[in-house]
């Protein structure tokens, strides 16, 4: 894996989100408060509402735009609404936030 | 009915007795008597067995009056707030109050009431000792409860139990004294006196039995209670709940016949032929009564005999008691001493606090005490009415209904098991057969129907499950009992229950909430989160810490989420008006960030649109320069308030309309309400600036203005109503500030004002921001106090480096950095 280093996890406040900006799209990073960090891209399956501007509940994000819910965990829609977001891996060193982009930088690099 | 002349009739008193005798005669005999009330209260009739759920917030008073000031007016009774009788000439059949309106009878019902027993002993007319009555008494304990300071509460009786359940409840340290060993020793047998004093004593209110009270402590106010053993309780605030009684005083000056209360035959007739009396103050057959079931049957024996029928006859029966403390549970009827020929049942289950005891005699139910789980409350008392021979069922009897004739019933079935005749409302008298008869004579489908109709569960409420299990099994799958909406699916609550439990125990933070309101997922969802943060900051508005991850996006960043993630600004011009600084401040901006859209809104502002969250802070810069501060276009909070020209330009104009509408914008921005509130203010009914499709609207007038409300244009369309005219600025903007406050303290999250009105009542709302100033006043002084809070520009706080990480990317990853 290809680790690329993002921040800390307090720069995203608790039941919050930040985003990252890649050749490929903005990446969602999220914090639980339980102080779980996930993300994944910042792009709603549905109209595309940028999900890091979300309210952040349990594991799930709801989407600004029209309220889907989206599991952080499996990127997937919840309830009756059906789609998915790709999840993105992320290492979480003592607080050192990484992420791993080559399946998206191989995406873009076709 | 042939005509005649209605018959003059005087009650003094206007409790719950006289107030049901007169919906009684007003049923049983329509125009017969011209009604004169006295009321030393200064109020209409309210449910005094709700004080308690009132000292402790579960209820406020709105809540509790059972005839409102309309019903007196419907029924043409002349009443006066605050009149004391001081004496009755049965000579010449008058009655004089203390300021000095004397009324004539020919009928005159007495109706005083009682009065609370004071013990004697020195220092008891110190400030700070009070009674536990009326609603004088509740606000006083209220008031005294702010200083959060130690209580006592002398008395381990139902009401003194209840007050101490309220006064603690209220953030007040409790001690409880009672004179004999156990509490409620009326009601209840020693153990499970034990169980309730465990119980009250977990809740944090101290519990000293035999304790004698020698005197009160202190010099002006009470400081404590010294006890016959030297022992001094300190308290500023000092309860007495000792018992009541009769308050006979008048009738004793007017020469009728007095033992213990006013003596009434079973007819409820005094010893004139012309006066009658009913409630805490008469005695009949020798009995006094305090709890509201034999009041109520007095009241149903007096109107019957005000209506000509003579054979109406008071029958005593034994009144079960309930105590109103939530979370404990007991009950007890009949005679539960022990005795010759008396035998028991006892069920005791410690871990789960459960304690029954039945008492019988020749195989009869006489007496119950039943603690912690009173289910079958009803059904014991029903065996117990009916004298119903129990050796059949004797070895499971204890058990309850659930559990005779083979597998036990659910409790529907239990409930179905009841013959017509069980009593289900024991305050109101009211029987299985009569509420269902009710329901499918009337067609009634929800709770609140079958209340007013029946009243049954419309007094204390105990049988409110009772009462919902028979609506389903008469009504079937047309019965929803969950009629009440949760908030969300993390709880069962609904709206109204999650912000009167916020008020009532003090929750101040949102995991307080999910935590003592039992919330089921750990922390809430985007549907429950923005309501709660909503409910706290208009609450505890200088005590709660807005929760910002609890905010939708908009009010987090202060702009309008667009469909592709970029944003739009709309400054605030107060009342649409503008010049040419600003417009030249705004032409700016848009150049300076290639604002790709200008537009102007529907509430007189201009809009920018397209604009890059991370670009937000240097356009508020910019426009914070030119003066301006953020128009709260994206908040569920005071938005615009649209004006036209008014007098100070137009030919029509009566008033300055857009010089009110820029006080009223100026006074209320930074509010957040339950929804969003547009307002818009018209110089004359020709109504240029729309006010009557807003949420609050002004229509100016020659002689004042015109304020509406409840209007909408959006999903639905609808015209405002009219809250009531006005003749100066002042007044005008007093009564919208107010109304606003109600909603803003009463609405449910997204809810509009039209849909809170329509749910709470455009009367009840007229007549608490039109006719009572005091209550006026109070939603006044409370917006004031919560803007002191709310009124802060959240623009140049975010170009001063607020919440600085909203605005820029966490990290940006280069091509080289993802490719390696």
């Amino acid at each position: 894996m290809n680790w690329i280093a993002i921040g800390d996890i307090s720069d995203i406040p608790l039941r919050g989100a930040r985003c990252v900006k890649t050749p490929i799209g903005k990446i969602a990073v999220f914090r639980t408060a339980e102080n779980e960090v996930f993300a994944i891209e910042d792009h709603c399956p549905h109209k595309g509402g940028p999900l890091s501007q979300g309210i952040v509940h349990g594991t799930a994000v709801t989407c600004p735009l029209h309220s889907w819910v989206i599991s952080l965990e499996t990127g997937k829609a919840l309830g009756a609404d059906e789609g998915a977001v790709r999840t993105i891996p992320v290492r979480n060193d003592n607080g050192a936030l990484y992420i791993a982009l080559e399946n998206l930088a191989l995406a873009a690099a076709e | 009915m042939a005509e005649r002349t209605p018959e003059k009739l005087v009650i003094i008193g206007n409790g719950m007795a006289p107030g049901r005798m007169l919906e009684e005669l007003f049923e049983k005999a329509p125009g017969r008597y011209d009604v004169t009330i006295f009321n030393a209260e200064p109020r209409v009739n309210y449910d005094r067995i709700m004080l308690s759920p009132v000292l402790s917030g579960e209820k406020d008073y709105e809540q509790i009056i059972i005839h409102g000031d309309g019903w007196y007016i419907k029924h043409g009774i002349t009443l006066y707030k605050g009149h004391k009788i001081i004496a009755i000439d049965r000579n010449a059949k008058t009655v004089t109050s203390d300021h000095g309106v004397t009324e004539s009878y020919d009928k005159l019902v007495i109706a005083t009431g009682s009065v609370p027993f004071i013990i004697p002993v020195p220092g008891k007319d110190l400030r700070g000792v009070i009674t536990y009555r009326d609603l004088d008494d509740v606000q006083a304990m209220l008031l005294a409860a702010q200083s959060r300071e130690k209580a006592v509460v002398i008395g381990g009786g139902l009401l003194g139990l209840e007050a101490a359940a309220g006064l603690q409840a209220r953030g007040m340290d409790v001690t409880v004294l009672h004179v004999m060993p156990t509490l409620m020793e009326r009601q209840l047998d020693p153990a499970a006196g034990y169980l309730l004093q465990k119980a009250v004593e977990a809740r944090g209110i101290k519990v000293i039995t035999k304790a004698n009270t020698k005197r009160v402590v202190g010099e002006e106010k009470v400081e404590g209670i010294e006890l016959d053993d030297g022992r001094i309780i300190p308290a500023t605030l000092v309860v007495m709940a000792v018992g009541i009684r009769p308050n006979v005083g008048l009738a004793k000056e007017a020469g009728l016949a007095i033992n213990r209360g006013i003596v009434v035959d079973a007819g409820m007739q005094t010893s004139d032929g012309h006066i009658m009396a009913l409630g805490e103050c008469a005695e009949v057959g020798g009995m006094v009564y305090g709890l509201v079931a034999p009041l109520y049957e007095m009241a149903r024996v007096a109107a019957s005999h005000l209506a000509g029928e003579r054979s109406a006859a008071f029958v005593h029966s034994d009144t079960p008691t309930k105590l109103k403390v939530t979370g404990i549970n007991l009950y007890s009827v009949g005679d539960f001493a022990d005795g010759d020929g008396r035998e028991e049942i006892v069920l005791r289950d410690a871990t789960a606090g459960i304690y029954k005891r039945l008492v019988l005699k020749d195989n009869r139910i006489i007496g119950t005490v039943l603690y912690g789980d009173t289910a079958d409350g009803a059904w014991f008392n029903d065996l117990l009415k009916h004298g119903t021979e129990i050796s059949e069922m004797r070895d499971t009897l204890i058990f309850g209904q659930a559990y005779q004739g083979g597998s036990p019933l659910d409790p529907t079935a239990a409930v179905a098991a009841l013959p017509d005749d069980a009593e289900i409302c024991g305050c109101n008298g009211v029987c299985k057969g009569k509420i269902v008869s009710t329901i499918t004579g009337k067609g009634l489908t929800s709770l609140d129907e079958v209340r007013a109709h029946t009243k049954a569960s419309a007094s204390c409420g105990s049988c409110t499950g009772l009462v919902e299990q028979l609506m389903s099994l008469t009504l079937g799958d047309n019965y929803n009992p969950a009629a009440v909406q949760p908030m969300c699916s993390c709880t069962e609550l609904g709206h109204d229950d999650v912000r009167r439990l916020i008020k009532a125990k003090g929750l101040k933070t949102i995991p307080a909430v999910m935590q003592e309101l039992e919330w089921k997922t750990s922390c809430g969802c985007a549907k429950c989160r923005p309501a709660l943060n909503y409910y706290l900051v208009c609450d505890w508005p200088d005590e709660y810490a807005d929760d910002y991850q609890s905010r939708f996006i908009n009010e987090r960043v202060h702009a309008n989420i667009q469909k592709d993630g970029t944003y739009s600004v709309v400054p605030r011009m107060w009342g649409g008006v503008t010049n040419s600084k600003e417009l030249r401040a705004i032409a700016d901006v848009v150049d300076k960030f290639n604002v790709p859209l200008v537009k102007v809104t529907g509430g007189q502002r201009i809009d920018l649109l397209g604009i890059e969250k991370e670009d937000l802070p240097a356009v508020w810069a910019d426009l914070g320069k030119a003066g301006f501060v953020s128009g709260q276009a994206y908040a569920k909070g005071l938005r615009t308030v649209k004006t036209c020209v008014g007098s100070e330009w137009c030919r029509f104009g009566t008033q300055d309309s857009t010089g009110l509408g820029i006080r009223i914008e100026k006074f209320m921005w930074g509010s957040w309400t339950p929804a969003k509130v547009k307002m818009a203010v018209s110089g004359c009914p020709r109504n240029c600036a729309e006010a009557t499709c807003k949420d609050v609207g002004v229509i100016c007038v020659d002689s004042g203005f015109e304020i509406h409300f409840a209007g909408a244009a959006g999903l639905d369309i609808k015209g405002t109503e009219v809250l009531g005219l006005v003749k100066t600025e002042d007044e005008a903007l007093e009564h919208i500030v107010a109304l606003t406050q109600m909603y803003r303290e009463q609405a449910r999250y997204l809810e509009r004002i039209y849909k809170w009105a329509k749910r709470i009542g455009l009367d009840e709302i007229r007549r608490q921001i039109m006719d009572d100033a005091e209550k006026r006043k109070g939603y006044y002084d409370r917006f004031v106090f919560s803007q002191k809070f709310a009124q802060v520009d959240p623009w140049s706080e975010r170009v001063s480096g607020k919440d600085k990480h909203e605005f820029r990317p966490m990290a940006t990853v280069e091509f080289n950095q993802a490719a390696e």
